[in-house]
């Protein structure tokens, strides 16, 4: 039993100077540093649009207006809600997160259907023609986080008609603005190509407003 | 394809001096960052009046377990009381008693299976006094189990190591320096690093968009290279916060891959080392190529990237096929299985990530488990039933040797020797031990699946019908037992029932484990060497390698393909097929 003091009082010091190392300097040095090196990004890349905080540069964001794009289905909603949906408590608080649903679930069909129906309609309802071409996965799929800022360049291209009869700019003012926010593979290697949705929508905006 | 081949490419290039630096602090010969860290350690040294004594395995084990009590009392007391205590700006209250409980054991035993969701469930203290304290120490106790178990099998000294000295030396000279290297990286590309509460913002369209905030990049870092996995957030590594550009996402890959690779370096440099000194006048020249590996480390990871590559190539394949069930209702599916996966990593960094995370037991995602195709789902479960392609934290090379004891002792039985490993009998003590740890693992996750759906409780948290139903059971008893921590995370697993069941899983599947391979350790350690001879069976060459592969599918196939075929490769045949 005396032993055994020895070898709690032992564990309880190791515990509490690594409690203090790894839990409280590591955590604090590595905030200091990163908000000296890199402020932008430490405090979550915040886009600014007149002098206004619109959103982050890698978040994805809910847009609901047919001039702007669409980004991938969110099982959060982008976390993003109006005034009334907070105090009716629609809107819990943050979260993150896809639907969950297998290959196989049924819901997941039911969704997808709906959702190629109702673009479908909407491009009908914006351009006056019917939609023949292939609606690329990524656009009627959920994304993992809820929170995916980007789109295919299939997807943008898809979109493309809509948000041009939409916003009254001509498509190649529109296919400007997604090239100018299309990313690139880096090196040429590494990742997707992919368009940021709320960068072209901010620039759908100016462009609307010039 | 070709991201994934040069991905792969870098981290051979990393792992080979890392398992130098880890070879070099394992038996405290010199290294470059001597100066200072022997400063430090000095001073920790002190303070916690560690003089470095050699331990035999059961001191060692129980140095082991009685820190990780302590630690794991500190860690719920935190969490209890979070809602009282600093550090809190977004209000966070109190975390529930088994919900409490499952974490704590889920962190100390670094599997990080998350029941709560980060961003609504934790204060940024617990964040940083439990989560990323637990992420440091429960790596470091599983090297340092690591590191006592090679010093056993290599049989150079007597005893098995100080574990308070190893312990200090992983965390201060591997895991706090290269956090914080990574760290930085991971905010140069946009993962914040601030004690600010979240902030509000108004879109363009009028409407408002909570972004989630906190020590983020701090936690990431360690998340990944301690192999810990759980996730600031909900949805872990694949939020944009955690995890924003396909650079972050390399990144991350490299961190949880490097150490247990390392590892293996570090343990075929301590076998050879002894081997070297046996035959001093030969290792002149001949020794420098074939040193990077040692010859038993160069088996073992050879059987381990095989086992990886199979896995890999499975999964990519058959999330670029896509779901045919959404072709059918319109959806194209050339881009692949898209669903639950982010833009940035698309097919290729995804299933990587998947195979990587459940290889090398981190637990961390970058897509939706749960949302994987049958068959792309079933790799990281294999790899979690397998529990030995690399796996986390030292403990994958410690449960691939078991394979290689049982390897060693199915071919002693063919050619009617005893068997023998690195010069010592392999005997009936050792093989009751191996058989011990490998029968556990199973039995825990057949078990406590085989119980949950036999209970409504058990049955309550799934939420996809049919057989994947039965995967996500699956799944999350595999994931705990083997101390991964990912999930599918559509099983609704906040309940008394999943939180205790879990949390023992969680607890047995780590501790027996190690305790038992210790004692394999110590065993070894205590017995004579034999001399080799031409009818001792080589266990660093190819045939070796192959026989070491098929041991270990031939074993998962016995134990696990039932319940694997009522599962995922049932559901695949029902979607290709229907």
């Amino acid at each position: 039993m005396k032993n055994f003091g020895k070898y709690l009082k032992k564990a309880a010091a190791v515990t509490f100077t690594l409690l203090l190392i790894c839990g409280v300097i590591y955590p604090l040095a590595l905030t200091g540093i990163g908000q000296v090196l890199f402020p932008k990004q430490a405090n979550g890349s915040i886009v600014k649009a007149d002098g206004k905080e619109v959103g982050s540069e890698v978040v994805g964001q809910e847009f609901e207006g047919d001039q702007y794009f669409h980004g991938r289905i969110s099982s959060v909603n982008y976390n993003t809600y109006t005034k009334e949906e907070k105090e009716s408590g629609e809107y819990t608080g943050v979260a993150s997160g896809s639907f969950n649903y297998g290959a196989t679930n049924e819901d997941l069909k039911a969704r997808v259907e709906n959702d190629v129906k109702a673009f479908k309609e909407r491009y009908k309802e914006a351009t006056g023609e019917e939609f023949t071409g292939e609606i690329p996965a990524d656009m009627l799929t959920a994304s993992g986080s809820g929170l995916d800022p980007h789109i295919s360049p299939e997807s943008a291209e898809v979109q493309l008609p809509i948000v041009a009869a939409k916003s009254g700019l001509s498509e190649d003012e529109v296919e400007k603005i997604v090239e100018n926010n299309t990313e690139h593979k880096v090196l040429g290697i590494f990742g997707e190509e992919k368009v940021n949705v709320l960068k072209c929508n901010l620039e759908i905006k100016e462009a609307m407003e010039g | 394809m070709l991201q994934i081949v040069v991905t792969l490419a870098i981290f051979m290039v990393l792992v080979i001096p890392m398992g130098t630096y880890m070879y070099h602090i394992a038996t405290k010969e010199k290294t470059f960052a001597d100066p200072l860290f022997n400063r430090v350690d000095g001073l920790i040294y002190k303070v916690c009046r560690i003089n470095g004594e050699g331990m035999n395995w059961k001191q060692y084990a129980l140095h082991l377990l009685t820190t990780n009590a302590v630690m794991v009392f500190t860690g719920y007391l935190v969490l209890r009381l979070q809602g009282l205590l600093f550090v809190n700006p977004n209000g966070i209250e109190a975390m529930e008693p088994t919900l409490s409980f499952n974490t704590i054991i889920s962190f100390m035993t670094n599997t990080n299976l998350q029941h709560y969701s980060g961003e609504s469930g934790l204060s940024y203290l617990s964040q940083m006094l439990v989560i990323i304290f637990m992420m440091f120490v429960s790596a470091a106790s599983g090297y340092a189990a690591c590191m006592a178990f090679c010093r056993g099998l290599a049989g150079k000294r007597k005893d098995v190591g100080n574990f308070y000295e190893d312990m200090v030396r992983i965390t201060t000279r591997i895991l706090i320096p290269v956090s914080l290297i990574a760290g930085l990286l991971l905010i140069w590309q946009g993962v914040p690093q601030t004690l600010a509460a979240n902030q509000t913002v108004q879109t363009i369209e009028g409407q408002y968009q909570d972004l989630a905030m906190g020590p983020v990049a701090a936690l990431e870092s360690i998340k990944h290279l301690g192999t810990n996995g759980g996730g600031f957030f909900g949805a872990n590594s694949t939020t944009p916060f955690e995890n924003p550009t396909v650079i972050s996402n390399i990144i991350e890959l490299l961190c949880m891959m490097v150490l247990p690779g390392a590892c293996v370096i570090t343990f075929g440099k301590m076998t050879m080392k002894r081997r070297k000194e046996a035959k001093k006048n030969q290792v002149v020249m001949s020794t420098q190529k074939k040193a990077i590996f040692g010859n038993q480390g160069r088996t073992i990871f050879a059987a381990m990237s095989i086992l990886f590559l199979v896995g890999l190539l499975i999964c990519f394949n058959a999330e670029q096929a896509g779901n045919p069930a959404l072709e059918a209702v319109g959806l194209n599916q050339d881009m692949g299985s898209m669903e639950g996966k982010e833009m940035r990593f698309g097919i290729a960094q995804s299933a990587l990530f998947t195979t990587t995370t459940t290889s090398f037991t981190t637990g961390t995602v970058n897509n939706m488990h749960d949302t994987l195709t049958p068959l792309g789902g079933m790799v990281p479960m294999l790899h979690m039933m397998l529990n030995c392609v690399f796996g986390g934290k030292g403990v994958g090379l410690m449960n691939m040797v078991m394979y290689v004891i049982l390897a060693v002792f199915l071919c002693g039985l063919m050619i009617g020797r005893t068997p023998e490993y690195l010069g010592k009998k392999i005997e009936g003590k050792e093989m009751k031990l191996v058989a011990l740890v490998l029968i556990v693992h199973p039995l825990l996750i057949l078990g406590f699946s085989a119980l949950a759906v036999m209970t409504g409780a058990g049955m309550e948290g799934i939420t996809n019908e049919g057989f994947h139903g039965l995967s996500q059971v699956l799944y999350e008893y595999a994931s705990s037992a083997a101390n991964n921590g990912s999930g599918f995370e559509g099983l609704a697993d906040n309940t008394v029932f999943w939180n205790i069941t879990t949390g023992l899983a969680m607890f047995f599947g780590r501790y027996i484990a190690i305790i038992a391979q210790l004692a394999i350790a110590g065993s070894l350690l205590a017995k004579r060497r034999v001399n080799e001879t031409v009818g001792t069976l080589r266990t660093d060459n190819v045939i070796f390698t192959v026989i070491l592969v098929v041991v270990v599918y031939i074993f998962a196939a016995l134990t696990f393909f039932p319940a694997l075929a009522l599962g995922p490769i049932a559901e695949h045949l029902v979607l290709w097929m229907s």
